[in-house]
């Protein structure tokens, strides 16, 4: 048994595995009960999984635990919540950009890890980052207008 | 004796009232429904209405969904009848509630019940207060009395909350990342499991190489194994996920039965054995004259490829199974499992939990029953199968190829006056409740193949056949259906059924009616249609467009028109498509007209809708199911790449208008799409190249194929 310690959404946390290619997706969801970032496919072609690690978006589901020693790791609970939304979740309220939803939580990391390069992207760059993450509902031009209205509230100087 | 009254949607099979309302604590309201919540919103469109019916505010109502336990029986949540039967019950039970609740408080107070009214739960004398309200007098009506249809239902023009755009109660929890699907649930207890799949129907277990598979795992897992349904079983999901990927190759199987690359395309089922039926009268023999048009249009298969592999929970304690599921029917579920646990019915709960879309049947139920069957072995420990995503793409059930031939005679105004629509096609109904096997019940002691189930009746919508009959103005009509008995996969039932492939023939054809009588394809169409609603959203779609007649396709860019009424009965729509070809067909604009009567909630509905629409652009465009014959687990589609679908940076504008038809009964929208989007692609691509392909998907080598041939 290995330990490995890291952060996750400014917490450090600590784990105890047997398995040192344990996928962090199933550290956060069967150990730490983080159950926000999704499984989708387990082979790093959906990006229902998406983290980010010390800022960079990540398929979580075949990066193994044994790298994650003192990284940071950002999941879909560390942008807000009800009460703070973050700009992007409040602009997927606004907008009702969803339909099953099982998509939005790496697409949310996804359009976090834009707006943090790039603060005020056209429709087709916010296209390209998001062409890791596959929504099967069809829901595409709902979630690109709230991205682009996350990029005005952020660009507004709203935070989490 | 009176005879019981005729009720309103699925209020018949379920007309005591307290199945679908129930007042649980002062204040609070539950409704009760059938229909599951598969990210078409149905849960808060029923909130809606039970508001509305009920005369309270929206915050007070919950709403409890798909479960054997509680809930109405609904049958399944298919074919866009949430809307159209579901809310329309849904209505009348909450009125008659209502009225149930004035004549109580009438007989309390003294008074008329015309005197009443409730706002917000309160019951009001002229307007005033009354002390009384569904709360306090709760207790004295007996809510297990039947629905009369008697109590009135809210005039559309009082509507306070169907009608409004309404935040979605299940989105929240979403974007937030809570416990929001079956996946996140955990039970006291619960073991992982993976099951080693049966190959095909038949396949024997031969060997297994157990230590090879245990290494694999790097951790603690067992084997459960009933007859040749074998499954693999730990605390710890990594393990089991790992000795489930490494079983596929150590396992080996008798008897295995790939389909071969031939029966991929739709043209293998021409000449296959078949079950034949006419719907209409007999073709004429002779033309009488009439000039004569033909065409044949393929599809391959299709996959539902929900984005979540399905995911089924289930435990077995004292003799009671229960199981978590996210299959769209939870007592057509239950049957079924009773029949392959060889338990009562009585003897089983089934609850409905949320997933990701499903689109129609995808290995939800089969997962399910993966679940219970491990279950059964192991009393007291619950058990959670989550399937691989390879197994979801090889093992969901398709949406069936098809072959479509069309064959018209023409008037002397190049106007059809008889249409033939000939349809080979597999069984769109592969759903348990059909009468068809669980995939997990097939690897079974003793299983008995069930005899070959029928197709969706005419009544439902019909399957291969639906909207094979063009609602154009044609005085002969008939369909000539041939049912594939032995098709080479599972099939079942995907959004749309059969209108994909139906209405993208004849919609293609119609625009080929309109070249050969020189006229504009929007004023040909109109030309041949009566129905009014379907003359408005042809006419207002044409509009958005700013569709000019006979306007030229040029180098490479097309524009296309088609239409459809849903079933012939549900909603209609009518959409323009623009595209430009560079190596493959880029969809760059797609403008729609709906009419899907009273709609509840329109956000919602155009949120179905635009989703409707991708995913027909993607289906047309990019997928089709491959097989292959070295390949042992069957279909060579089995992950997003093998299988790829449309991206984000490949989604074109969508502009959409729902018409005002707010008085006529309400529509489901979630299927209208798929046909006149296939459709007015295809005669979009037309235009671009100036040569027709038939066969869908409209991949990048057809159309390289199609101009090879033009420039030979
Ligand atoms: S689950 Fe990681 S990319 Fe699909
Ligand atoms: S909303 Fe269902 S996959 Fe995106």
């Amino acid at each position: 048994m290995s330990r490995y310690d890291f952060s996750v959404n400014g917490k450090a946390v600590s784990v105890s595995l047997d398995n040192e290619a344990t996928p962090l997706l199933n550290v956060l969801r069967n150990e730490l009960g983080l159950m926000g970032t999704r499984f989708g496919c387990g082979l790093e072609q959906c990006g229902c999984c998406m983290v980010l690690i010390d800022n960079e978006p990540v398929k979580s589901c075949n990066r193994e635990i044994s790298t994650m020693a003192g990284k940071a790791v950002t999941t879909v609970e560390g942008l807000g919540t009800p009460q703070r939304p973050h700009p992007l979740q409040q602009a997927f309220l606004e907008e009702q950009a969803g339909q099953c939803g099982y998509c939005l939580a790496g697409i949310l990391i996804s359009a976090k890890a834009l707006l943090e390069k790039n603060p005020s992207p056209t429709r087709r760059e916010i296209a390209l980052a998001l062409d890791g993450n596959i929504c099967r509902c069809g829901t595409h031009n709902r979630i690109m207008r709230a991205v682009e209205k996350a990029a005005a509230l952020m660009r507004a100087g709203a935070t989490s | 004796m009176n005879a019981p009254p005729v009720l309103p949607g699925t209020l018949n099979d379920n007309p005591v009232l307290g199945r679908w309302v129930t007042f649980p604590a002062p204040g609070k309201v539950t409704v009760n429904t059938g229909r599951v919540e598969l990210g078409q919103g149905v849960l808060t469109a029923m909130q809606q209405v039970a508001a509305d019916e009920l005369y309270v505010s929206l915050a007070r109502v919950t709403v409890h969904s798909g479960d054997t336990a509680r809930t109405p029986n609904e049958g399944y949540t298919a074919g866009s009848q949430s809307i159209q039967t579901g809310a329309v019950a849904m209505r009348q039970a909450c009125a008659d509630v209502h009225a149930l609740f004035l004549e109580q408080a009438a007989l309390i107070i003294g008074c008329r019940p015309d005197e009443l009214s409730i706002n917000d739960g309160s019951i009001l004398r002229n307007g005033a207060s009354t002390g009384q309200d569904y709360w306090t007098l709760a207790g004295a009506i007996d809510l297990s009395a039947k629905a009369t249809a008697t109590g009135a239902r809210k005039a559309v023009t009082n509507f306070t909350s169907i009608g409004q755009d309404t935040p979605r109660l299940d989105l929240p929890a979403k974007i937030f990342g809570n416990v929001a699907f079956i996946h996140d649930m955990k039970l006291d207890g619960m073991i992982h499991a993976r099951v080693v799949r049966q190959p095909n129907r038949g396949a024997t277990l031969d060997t297994i190489d157990e230590a090879a598979i245990k290494r694999s795992a790097k951790g603690p897992i067992a084997f459960v194994r009933v007859g040749n349904f074998l499954a693999i079983i730990g605390t710890n999901e990594t393990a089991v996920d790992l000795a489930g990927a490494a079983a596929v190759g150590r396992v080996t199987w008798q008897n295995v039965e790939p389909p071969s690359v031939s029966q991929q395309e739709g043209m293998w089922l021409l000449q296959r054995p078949s079950v034949d039926r006419l719907l209409g009268p007999p073709e004429p023999a002779d033309p009488q004259g009439r000039e004569r048009f033909e065409a044949t249009f393929t599809r391959g298969y299709v996959a539902h490829a929900s984005i979540s592999p399905s995911c089924g929970l289930a435990l077995f304690k004292d003799g009671q199974m229960t199981v978590w599921t996210h299959c769209q029917g939870v007592f057509p579920l239950r049957a079924a499992l009773a029949r392959t646990l060889k338990l009562e019915p009585s003897a089983i709960v089934v609850q409905h939990v949320q997933s990701s879309g499903c689109y129609g049947h995808n290995g939800a139920d089969d997962a399910a029953a993966d679940a219970a069957i491990i279950a059964m072995q192991m009393p007291g420990t619950p058990v959670r199968v989550r399937w691989r995503r390879e197994e979801e793409f090889v093992y969901e059930p398709k949406s069936p190829s098809m072959v479509v031939k069309v064959r018209a005679l023409l008037d002397d105004k190049g106007k059809p006056s008889d249409w033939t629509q000939e349809i080979w096609s597999g069984n769109h109904n592969g759903r348990p409740g059909g009468g068809n096997s669980l995939l997990g019940e097939e690897a079974l002691p003793g299983y008995v193949p069930p005899p070959p189930a029928n197709e969706v009746p005419e009544a439902a919508g019909g399957g291969a056949t639906r909207n094979g009959d063009p609602l154009y103005d044609i005085p002969q009509k008939r369909i000539v259906h041939h049912m594939i008995t032995e098709p080479p996969v599972r099939l079942s039932a995907l959004r749309g059924l059969g209108a994909t492939a139906n209405v993208f023939a004849l919609e293609s054809c119609i625009d080929e009616l309109a070249e050969r009588a020189g006229m504009d394809p929007v004023a040909y169409r109109l030309s041949i249609i009566s129905d009014k609603r379907a003359r408005a959203v042809i006419e207002r779609a044409a509009a958005m467009a700013n569709w000019q007649p006979d306007a030229p396709g040029s180098e490479r860019h097309g524009r296309g028109f088609a239409f459809a009424r849903y079933k012939n009965k549900a909603a209609y729509f009518a959409c323009v498509v623009d595209l430009e070809i560079e190596e493959e067909i880029n969809v760059r604009h797609v403008w729609c007209a709906t009419d899907a009567g009273l709609v509840v909630s329109p956000n919602g509905a155009l949120n179905q809708l635009e989703g409707g629409i991708i995913q027909a652009i993607s289906w047309v465009t990019k997928e089709q199911v491959r097989f292959d014959n070295d390949a042992p687990s069957g279909p060579v589609s089995f992950d997003w790449d093998s299988y790829p679908v449309l991206k984000f940076s490949e989604v074109p504008e969508i502009t959409m208008e729902l018409l005002n038809t707010q008085d006529e009964v309400p529509l489901g929208v979630g299927e209208v799409a798929g046909g006149p989007v296939a459709g007015a692609i295809g005669n979009a691509l037309y235009r671009a190249l100036g040569a027709r392909i038939r066969d869908l998907p409209l991949t990048r080598e057809r159309i390289e194929a199609t101009l090879l041939a033009e420039c030979r």
